[in-house]
């Protein structure tokens, strides 16, 4: 509707309806959008659909039992919410968890970022049309997979951690069989940038798309990568560290403008600095127990705590509240990145393209298992 | 008598059937570069190394439901694919696919017809493809086949003009619109049109693939943004002719690409003695070869470059290929006058 | 979550059978009726943005929190914007979470839970607001955007009344749904035989009650 010039015929803004059975987003999520012809001018973000009442359940069950119930909400980096979850506890019942199985959880969880980070690249590209990097990226992942295959039986949801420590050492040559992924990784990444980011096609399609600047990213409660994309350099490994990150030496990469450009550049150089960290780790291994001294029977003392980790999507933080005499929590909280991430998604394809719409459903990194539980 | 219907009706026949045997094998081979380019192996089961995929495809696809939606203008849906298909098929009529040779004693040209106005023929007859994509979208009765068929006609006709400019220079280059008279113009100016003009080659190859609706320029068939584009309410047979209507509109502009740009059915360097060996492989031979090589190029590109946003997708059409066109034609003009 | 009562001991005729153990006291007498809140330690040094928030909003901060590490203020629905603003401006552009616990033996029944972290000077701090099953309590979502969905979960999940909020809907379950499922006397099977075991007719009584509100 051009207030400029009369226009010669009447023009109606159009309602369309993408999901939640939808190729590109990513799980079931619905966006109602309202376009004046290619134009996006108003929208709406419906979710809930794969909500399955995963903290009413956690405070039914065991604190053991929780571990497993974690795995499915982020379900693409599940060994990330379960670190998470243990680590709250640990805080809670202030149990000490050795220095091996701190190594150990810094390798999982940065393991983790990488088979995030390429599920990401592979579907990101895939909506904006290279297709071809989504089979390399998941080529890339599946290594990943039969690494966790061999240390815990499970390619998907692994139920890896325990309050305390880990409940497995990992099997012998497991670390040899990591450093050779690193190896193959560092040479695949070059092959994607050399598809990606200097693509004159990449470039149009991503360069000033969705852009949000730093302030009201933190305003509207992005974290993770979308934060640091628009030049804030917040990351809890760095600003808070837990397991053994603050005897890791890494970089946090920051963007500039705020766009999806930006946001990508962040997770590539994402991927380089968690295989940094990962051969760090491999190669600084300590011996040891793997679990701390743990009661038998898990009985926090009656106390809340909120405790954040830098999940692959962004903060993800458990509020989870004790109340000194149950066998189970008396509220369990997740803090889903992917959640708040998706709240700034009508903030981002605000007057954009219904193309770009896609295109930064990718960027945000949702996975719905999270924004729902 | 034979020379004016027998030997006419029986080339139909040869290259009708070639060209709908090759386009259902396109699909096979479309799958099986791009799955190579992907580090996988693509269809492997249906006959040896999945040769006989497509045949699979064309019995699952002929006894599928036709599923017509209750509020689509049934007539026009049940056209619009065939709009679709025919023009790519029937531009097949004057493609030059080798020279004179002689089949059984008789003197046979290998191409159904040479018109002298057959580079006009080419583009009138393509440009009707476009209808069947717009009454599709239309017929369907749906917002997403709707705006996925507006998309598509803008963008077939914006990239029209840029390839009917590139057209227009070759037809100067070569002093005739004849498909025939272009590949001699070739041969006699020693020269394949892809080194004298290699612009044109260049923006005929991006229009064509503008054209067809293929990779980098397949927004309206995107299944990502718009759930199939303008197919989406088609299933069974006329699913299936849209897509043969893509791979012929493909092999179309290959075969056009070849007799303009890479002289046709001549082998390479036909003037050369030296390497006049190269005349033991027939000239339709090299025809053939040289539209793989178009072909290939085609799916290579769909299996590497991501999409272009329809925005970006016009400004290229508009302020890129056209002006290019136009500048090639003067281009060629002023030179042709002066050399 | 209560213990479940033991059975009687073991049968007669064992001579060293001990007596059967009393039965244990129903669920009711062992749930909490609400959290510790346990006040800082006297070694443990109260930091100055803390010591400048009660200064500066007296009647704010009615108690103060200590437990492994984290900061808690509690503080009454009617001054929580005003500690927000004072938040904010002191550093505290970050809101993690925005969330709930139901005390239902409490007379108010909800603790409304505010997350925030200052990206400058790395702290954490909690805002705990009490609020009854029928009182209010302001948004924050003028001051921290972020606030939006999450407080739309709080009202889908708990019913808490948020006042102000520019978008008040149920986000994770449908929209006319009835009940907030993580109240504790909510089931957690949810709301039983209609759903769960006769889809159909819940089905045709949904039917019935749109083809009501059309007529």
């Amino acid at each position: 509707m051009a207030p400029e010039s009369q226009p010669m015929f009447d023009t109606d803004e159009i309602v369309l309806n993408m999901g939640p059975q939808h190729p590109s987003t990513h799980g079931v999520l619905r966006v109602v959008l309202r376009l004046d012809g290619e134009r996006v001018v108003g929208s709406d973000v419906v979710i809930g659909y794969l909500h399955r009442g995963i903290e009413k359940l956690c405070e039914n069950r065991d604190w053991t039992q929780i571990v497993l119930l974690t795995d499915r909400m982020d379900y693409v980096a599940a060994a990330t919410n379960n670190v998470g979850y243990c680590q709250t506890v640990e805080k809670l019942m202030s149990i000490e968890v050795p220095r091996r199985a701190r190594y150990l959880r810094t390798i999982m969880c940065e393991l983790q970022r990488i088979a995030s980070h390429c599920l990401w690249l592979g579907t990101h590209a895939m909506d904006i049309g290279a297709m071809t990097v989504f089979l390399y990226a998941f080529r890339e992942r599946e290594l990943i997979l039969d690494l966790f295959e061999e240390y815990c039986g499970a390619r998907l949801t692994y139920n890896s951690m325990r309050i305390g420590g880990l409940p497995l050492d990992i099997p012998p040559g497991w670390d040899k069989k990591v450093l050779a992924f690193c190896d193959i990784m560092d040479t695949k990444l070059v092959e994607y940038e050399q598809l990606l980011t200097h693509n004159r096609i990449w470039l149009e399609r991503t360069k000033g798309v969705g852009v949000i600047s730093a302030e009201e990213a933190v305003a509207i409660g992005l974290s993770g990568p979308p934060l640091r994309g628009s030049g804030v350099k917040h990351d809890i490994r760095k600003d808070e560290p837990y397991a053994a990150y603050d005897e890791m030496q890494f970089e946090v990469p920051v963007g500039e403008a705020g766009d999806t450009y930006d946001r990508y550049l962040v997770r590539i150089e994402e991927f380089r600095q968690s295989v940094k960290i990962i051969r760090q780790a491999i190669e600084g291994l300590p011996e040891g127990p793997i679990t701390g001294k743990v009661p038998r029977l898990i009985k926090p003392p009656a106390g809340e705590t909120y405790h954040a980790i830098e999940s692959p999507k962004g903060e993800l933080g458990y509020f989870i509240a004790a109340d000194g005499k149950s066998t189970a929590p008396y509220r369990f909280r997740v803090r889903p990145p992917s959640f708040c991430n998706l709240q700034a998604l009508p903030r981002l394809i605000q007057g954009h393209l219904v193309a770009d719409v896609v295109a930064l459903i990718g960027s945000v990194d949702v996975v719905l298992g999270e924004v729902d539980r | 008598m034979i020379d004016a219907i027998v030997l006419p009706l029986l080339k139909i026949l040869v290259v009708l059937n070639a060209v709908l045997v090759g386009v259902t094998f396109m699909v096979l081979l479309e799958r099986k570069v791009i799955a190579w380019a992907q580090a996988r192996l693509g269809p492997m089961r249906v006959g040896p190394y999945g040769m006989l995929q497509p045949i699979a495809d064309v019995l699952k696809l002929m006894v599928k439901e036709d599923i017509t939606p209750a509020k689509a203008d049934k007539w026009v849906f049940t056209a619009a694919p065939m709009i679709a298909l025919i023009p790519a098929l029937i531009v097949f009529a004057v493609v030059p696919f080798g020279p004179e040779v002689s089949i059984f004693g008789r003197r046979v040209t290998l191409a159904i017809t040479d018109l002298n106005v057959g580079l006009l023929y080419v583009v009138s007859v393509t440009s009707i493809g476009v209808y069947g994509i717009i009454l599709a979208g239309w017929a369907s009765n749906s917002k997403f086949p709707l705006l996925a068929s507006l998309r598509a006609s803008a963008q077939l006709i914006s990239y029209e003009v840029a390839v009917t400019m590139i057209l227009v220079s070759m037809v100067v280059s070569a002093g005739t619109l004849s498909m025939a008279g272009i590949i001699d113009a070739q041969y006699q100016q020693g020269v394949w049109y892809a080194f004298a003009q290699p612009l044109a080659f260049v923006v005929f190859f991006i229009g064509g693939l503008a054209e067809t609706n293929r990779a980098p320029f397949d927004m309206p068939e995107a299944e990502q943004e718009l759930t199939g584009g303008f197919h989406t309410e088609y299933s069974g047979m006329r699913f299936a002719l849209f897509f043969l209507a893509e791979y012929a509109n493909m092999i179309v502009v290959s075969c056009v690409a070849t007799t303009l740009f890479l002289g046709g059915w001549l082998q390479p360097f036909p003037n050369v003695s030296a390497l006049s060996f190269l005349g033991f492989v027939p000239g339709w031979m090299w025809f053939l070869g040289k539209t793989f090589v178009f072909l290939y190029v085609f799916l290579w590109i769909r299996a590497t470059l991501p999409r272009y946003r329809y925005d970006q997708l016009m400004r290229i059409g508009w302020k890129v290929l056209i002006p290019l066109g136009i500048a090639n034609v003067v281009v060629s003009a002023v030179l042709k006058v002066l050399l | 979550m209560a213990e479940e009562p033991k059975a009687p001991a073991s049968p007669a005729g064992t001579p060293s059978a001990k007596p059967a153990p009393a039965v244990r006291k129903p669920a009711a007498a062992v749930a909490p009726t609400g959290p510790v809140d346990p006040a800082p330690a006297d070694d443990v040094e109260v930091p100055a943005w803390l010591v400048a928030l009660q200064a500066a909003i007296p009647d704010g901060v009615t108690q103060l929190t200590y437990w492994v590490g984290d900061w808690t203020v509690i503080v009454p629905a009617g001054r929580l914007l005003e500690v927000g603003r004072h938040l904010h401006t002191g550093g505290f552009d970050f809101c993690s979470d925005v969330t709930a616990t139901d005390w239902p033996l409490r007379a108010q029944r909800f603790d409304m839970i505010y997350a925030l972290y200052s990206i400058r000077d790395r702290n954490r701090v909690r805002i705990k607001v009490r609020v009854g099953e029928d009182e209010t309590v302001p948004s924050v979502c003028g001051l921290w955007p972020a606030a939006n969905w999450l407080e739309r979960e709080v009202y889908d999940m708990f019913g808490v009344n948020i006042t102000g909020h520019p978008d008040r809907r149920r986000i994770l379950m449908p929209d006319d749904w009835q009940g907030h499922p993580q109240r504790k006397d909510y089931p957690l099977e949810g709301p039983g035989e209609l759903l769960m075991e006769n889809p159909l007719d819940w089905l045709r009584l949904k039917q019935a009650a749109q083809e009501a509100d059309i007529e």
